[in-house]
């Protein structure tokens, strides 16, 4: 595995928000085509990081670099331009809400790529709409989609640029078991159709277990173990992660 | 435990102006930058404009009627009526249709920009367009702050030509004046003054009610708490600002006129 190709490499990540201590030293390798499960509690700053990676947050201290550039040293065009190789599905999908679907879909591919006809930019919202199940969504506001519905606009959206990199933060939550599989199935299908490398957040071991080739635990700042779902949960010895393990698949 | 400089209050006050200006000083440095957002801008024009149009209508036409109706009297003391559609057209032009319009925007524009961007910031649909290398200032800001800029004069020109109808029929009614007389008038008083500076002041108006709501709604934070709030916000500090401008215009243009 570590021949392959390393595509976000965090060395010695710090951040903070005031006196609260969110990442200390965490210290990450994302390889091309895969997917990778960061899970962990409710704050401990796992959307942080993700978000670190797109340059939205900035890290006190340590390295983060993405298809081999240091983020923090770029300018805002360089930074711009590897943000268009980057999707970003959001928790609550940030669908822009004064815009309907198709609209949505635009505003990404409008700005960023030069000379495209209408009919292009029709074809390739259509296909993707088709790619994630729903074509008949197109002229619909978001306030009138399902939160599943709106999960997979998202994802849509962010495919539009054909990302090489897609970070999915709490693509699961809030959903009913059933639209769970089905997303965690659409994570897949992006990936085998589209050759993305991934980062799923999330605290539901379902969908890390169906989605992910490594897990990784991110615990009071650093990660503290990474691995197959496999050699992480079922049989792990530190409390913390037993007890994760056992409230997602015993205890419910 | 950090330390302030003066105390955490007053340095946080402060912390706000420079933010509050660092926003502004931006706006001036992305508003001649390309991209432009021309079909955004022209967006935001119909919405503030059109949308406003129904409430402006009707308070210009009442504010018309009713301070026709409020001077009647002091002049009639002084069997002054006949100077009724000079003394109107002076206040309206001068000062009542630039304030009242400027009001009733800040309550009606400023506080949907204020609530429209806190809410687009709670959902994260900023951080989105910042993700997918849009720049979320010029999209949301730039084009809300040229839009209300260019719309306020517009419609403090409305508001003005519909108070004066309000008053016009007011006086038709009393004083049996036609309404080639009443405007004949009108337009004797009225200088070019008069029309130059209720323009330049209703720009300012405009750019401060932009200006403040998309700052409210940008920075606010507090989940749907400060939704509410950066509406709220929006509404008060626009109108403060505005009464300040109105009086620091009243000085300016009276060094004008005393010459």
């Amino acid at each position: 595995m570590d021949n392959r190709e390393k595509v976000v490499v965090a060395r010695n990540l710090f951040k903070a928000f005031g006196d609260l201590e969110v990442l200390k030293g965490v210290n990450l390798d994302l390889y091309r085509e895969e997917n990778l499960v960061v899970l962990g509690r409710s704050g401990t700053g796992k959307s942080v990081l993700i978000k670190i990676m797109v340059g939205l947050l900035k890290q006190d201290s340590g390295s983060m670099q993405v298809l081999g550039k240091e983020i923090t040293r770029l300018g805002i065009q360089e930074l711009n331009s590897l943000r268009l190789k980057i999707g970003f599905s959001f928790q609550n999908s940030a669908l822009y809400d004064s815009m309907t679907v198709r609209e949505n879909m635009e505003f990404p591919l409008v700005r960023n790529v030069k000379n495209l006809t209408k009919k292009e930019i029709n074809l390739r919202i259509e296909e993707l709409l088709d790619a994630v199940g729903l074509p008949q969504t197109i002229n619909q506001m978001p306030s009138e989609l399902s939160g599943g519905q709106k999960k997979r606009i998202g994802v849509a959206r962010t495919l539009v640029l054909n990302p090489e990199i897609m970070l999915y933060d709490e693509p699961t939550a809030g959903l009913d078991p059933i639209t769970c599989v089905e997303i965690n199935n659409l994570i897949n299908e992006v990936r085998e159709r589209y050759k993305t490398t991934s980062i799923v957040i999330t605290h539901d071991l379902s969908c890390a277990k169906q989605t992910g080739d490594r897990m990784a635990v991110l615990l009071e700042g650093q990660f503290n173990a990474i691995g197959s779902f496999e050699e992480v949960f079922p049989h792990a010895t530190d409390e913390r992660i037993k007890s994760f393990y056992d409230y997602n698949f015993i205890n419910s | 435990m950090r330390k302030h400089i003066f105390s955490k209050k007053i340095d946080a006050f402060f912390k706000g102006l420079a933010d509050a200006w660092n926003f502004v000083r931006r706006f001036f440095q992305e508003v001649f930058v390309p991209p432009y957002e021309f079909k955004e801008v022209i967006h935001q024009c119909y919405r503030i404009g059109v949308e406003s149009l129904p409430l402006i209508s009707l308070t210009g036409f009442i504010v018309g009627i009713v301070f026709t109706n409020q001077s009647r009297p002091s002049l009639s003391e002084f069997g002054a009526t006949s100077w009724l559609p000079s003394l109107i057209a002076i206040a309206i032009v001068r000062a009542m249709g630039p304030l009242v319009t400027a009001l009733i925007a800040a309550g009606k524009v400023g506080s949907g920009i204020g609530a429209e961007i806190a809410s687009m910031k709670v959902t994260e649909q900023i951080d989105a367009m910042e993700v997918s290398a849009t720049n979320p200032y010029k999209f949301l800001v730039v084009s809300r702050v040229l839009a209300t800029t260019f719309m306020i004069p517009v419609l403090v020109m409305y508001t003005d030509f519909v108070a004066l109808m309000g008053a016009f029929i007011n006086v038709n009614a009393n004083e049996l004046v036609s309404i080639s007389t009443f405007f004949a008038q009108v337009f004797s008083s009225v200088t070019f003054l008069d029309i130059f500076s209720s323009i330049i002041k209703s720009l300012f108006f405009g750019f401060t009610i932009g200006m403040v709501g998309c700052y409210k709604g940008y920075t606010s934070s507090k989940g749907t708490e400060g939704v509410g709030r950066a509406a709220n916000a929006a509404v008060v500090i626009s109108m403060f600002l505005i009464f300040i401008e109105e009086l620091l215009s009243l000085q300016i243009i009276n060094l004008f006129r005393i010459k």
